[in-house]
């Protein structure tokens, strides 16, 4: 059954942005027919989280204008108390829609490493976007929201590491959002060509208070052949927005992605985080911790499909929710038939600190083959009275004994995140999001 | 002169009273014991003392300094002076064993009048000495893993670092070998003066070799039923809680039992 749905963008208008950003046709032709589809396609279907009712699809304005920064000295106290900017050797900003600020090395450049804003790479590096874009990770098919995001797209990050380049630096991206109009579909597109090592680390901030806007995030990483990617993300958007960020990973033979996701966002928000382990010995790590609070609602679906012989999968993932914050945390290792040798592991951990917190952790193995390991570990639970009783007999406050044992629950994870600086934003946002 | 005074305490968990009308008055520069089988209220009264959830007050008065604890929350109860060493310390995954310390020692020096980095590190380097407590503890997890030996260590020093007026010890002793009771009891004898008074809980005389009281108290039934000085402490190690009651007249010590 398909159910037509008005969208907030005509074909028209969705060409004529197309054109009006001097994309080339491909692109445009691309666009039309994403939005196209997008008026047919059904929803995505997060499991055990209802969102019929979510407003994915109405926004104030598909783009915002916002000023570039001509220095780092005009970033907001709100921005560099999260992020280390001045400690950044490849440092691009987007403030909105609009890129902000870009800073590459020379190391970067002698070494054919592409680092710039997606409009950018659309028009430069047609051929290496139009092979990987949407094509291999992320279907745009796949359904509405995927469709939509295709025809919308208005920011984001291309990277392209070529055969061998091993990169010692971080790249890092911050997504600044300081216009309550603002929407962001934000696109990013890594891919790691043959033996290439990369570390990639994105900050989303939101300074405003309230959004008004969607956030439709799709994020595609291509790990070829033997290629190492190490990919941070700390997610801080406002509340108001309605948040759906997918963030795929299609790993071939014996390459590596470490994922380090720092979940902190405001507001009601679906993430999901796959992995295709394609080749034979690839290898996907991803660690996840998340705070929840207000009346939140969110979804956590994080899984590792394995394809290739030898694949090697771990999930480990913490989640706190406070006040009334509600959560679903999905675990799902699935290991197809083929992949033998493979290895599933994963481990979910959910606390919550009031009556009406609610967080469920579903962990789920699919098994199609015989000779392989699996194991899973998932608990949900309620901060233990005694244990505040404990700290509070010290004189420490109802408050800061919470603020405590929240980031003793969350440290297992946090501390074993291989990107320093990442380490360094979550727990700074962590503080912020229990003081 | 700090004075901690009890009065009429009654105490119910789950509805069922445990404690039925305890009287006690304590007094900085005084280290009092309470004795008495198991079951008869003893951890009850420590636990109430301080305000452990699971134990509501349902009669009587706690009053420092003429301030009523009854009406101050857990964390307030402790920077008014009040500390609690407990049978059973809580395990804190994740925080380490220094930084709760000091968070703790913060919240009662207040905003503005932290410990400096350096002084805390001298302080707790000092401490974990003259406990004999390998300094690597001070890394560990609040607890977590610790063996029951090093709880209660642990628990005696964060008494020396927090330097309470009143120190409540709900059974210190049990579970502990003669080379860290010893230890155990250094650390409450080098607070003992005029701004510490301590409340000694335990059902084994062996701790007051070590730490001498000024009062004994023995509860039966949810009360105090008799008080002395050290010798009563002495005559219990020797006779056993029989004499007393009979000379009472009780037949069943415990509250636990009835329904």
């Amino acid at each position: 059954m398909t159910v037509e749905t008005k969208l907030a963008l005509s074909v028209d208008e969705v060409r004529s942005f197309s054109q009006l950003n001097n994309e080339p046709l491909w692109f445009t032709d691309f666009r039309v027919s994403a939005i196209e589809k997008a008026t047919e396609l059904p929803m995505p279907t997060p499991d055990k989280t209802n969102i019929t009712n979510w407003n994915f699809l109405e926004f104030p304005n598909h783009t915002v204008e916002s000023a570039t920064f001509s220095s780092l000295d005009e970033l907001s106290d709100e921005v560099r108390e999260v992020i280390d900017i001045e400690g950044q050797e490849n440092l691009y900003i987007q403030r909105n829609n609009t890129p902000a600020f870009l800073k590459v090395s020379e190391e970067l450049k002698t070494q054919g490493v592409i680092f710039t804003d997606i409009q950018t790479a659309i028009r430069e590096h047609s051929d290496l976007v139009k092979q990987y874009f949407m094509t291999t990770a992320v279907k745009v098919d796949e359904h509405k929201l995927a469709a939509y995001h295709a025809a919308l797209v208005n920011g984001g990050v291309f990277v392209y590491v070529p055969k061998n380049v091993v990169l010692e630096k971080p790249l890092q991206v911050v997504f600044i959002n300081d216009n309550e109009d603002a929407s962001l579909f934000n696109h990013v597109l890594l891919v790691a060509d043959k033996n290439s090592s990369v570390t990639y680390v994105e900050t989303y901030v939101s300074t405003v208070s309230e959004s008004k806007g969607q956030a439709n995030i799709i994020e595609e990483v291509i790990a070829l052949d033997n290629a190492q990617v190490n990919f941070g993300a700390v997610d801080v958007l406002a509340k108001g927005f309605t948040t759906y960020v997918n963030r795929r990973g299609h790993i071939l033979r014996d390459a590596k992605v470490d994922w380090a996701l720092g979940l902190m966002n405001d507001s009601d928000t679906i993430s999901e985080s796959i992995t295709h382990l394609v080749g034979d010995g690839s290898n996907a790590n991803t660690k996840t911790v998340v705070v929840g609070r207000g009346e939140q609602k969110q979804n956590f679906t994080t899984e590792i499909r394995h394809w290739g012989k030898n694949s090697e999968g771990f999930i480990l993932k913490h989640g706190v929710m406070r006040e009334s914050a509600q959560s679903i945390f999905n675990g799902i290792g699935k290991i197809e038939h083929g992949a033998s040798k493979s290895n599933a592991v994963q481990e979910s951990r959910v606390l919550m600190l009031s009556e009406n917190a609610r967080g469920d952790a579903n962990p789920i193995l699919l098994i199609d083959e015989d000779d392989v390991m699996a194991g899973h570990a998932a608990s949900a639970g309620r901060v233990d009275p005694i244990q505040l009783f404990y700290l509070m007999s010290r004189g420490i406050s109802k408050a800061d004994a919470e603020r405590l044992i929240i980031h003793g629950f969350l440290a297992p994870v946090v501390q074993s995140i291989p990107i320093k600086s990442v380490q360094e934003q979550l727990t700074k946002v962590i503080e912020g999001k229990v003081r | 002169m700090s004075t901690l005074v009890i009065k009429d305490l009654h105490v119910s968990i789950e509805d069922k009273e445990i404690l039925k009308g305890v009287n006690l008055t304590i007094n900085t520069n005084e280290v009092h014991a309470i004795m008495g089988p198991n079951g008869t209220g003893k951890s009850t009264l420590a636990s109430a003392i301080m305000g452990h959830p699971k134990y509501e007050v349902t009669q009587g008065t706690i009053e420092l300094d003429g301030e009523n604890v009854l009406e101050m929350e857990v964390d307030e109860r402790a920077q008014a002076g009040l500390f609690l060493a407990m049978q059973y310390p809580s395990e804190i995954s994740g925080v380490t064993n220094a930084d709760f310390v000091r968070s703790a020692i913060n919240a009662r020096r207040g905003e503005g009048n932290e410990i400096s980095l350096m002084k805390f590190i001298r302080e707790l380097d000092k401490t974990m000495d003259f406990l004999d407590m390998d300094q690597d503890m001070a890394q560990r997890y609040l607890n977590e893993g610790f063996s029951g030996g090093e709880k209660k260590r642990n628990e005696i020093l964060q008494l020396m670092m927090i330097k309470p007026t009143f120190a409540i010890l709900d059974e210190i002793d049990s579970g502990l070998d003669i080379d860290a009771l010893k230890v155990v009891a250094k650390g409450i004898n080098e607070m003992r003066g005029e701004g510490f008074g301590c409340l000694a809980i335990t059902h084994y005389q062996r701790l007051l070799n070590y730490i001498t009281p000024d009062h004994v108290h023995v509860m039966m039934q949810g009360r105090v039923v008799k008080s002395g000085g050290p010798e009563l402490a002495h005559r219990l190690e020797a006779e056993g809680y029989d004499w007393i009651k009979k000379e009472l007249g009780i037949e069943d010590e415990t509250v636990e039992q009835e329904a």
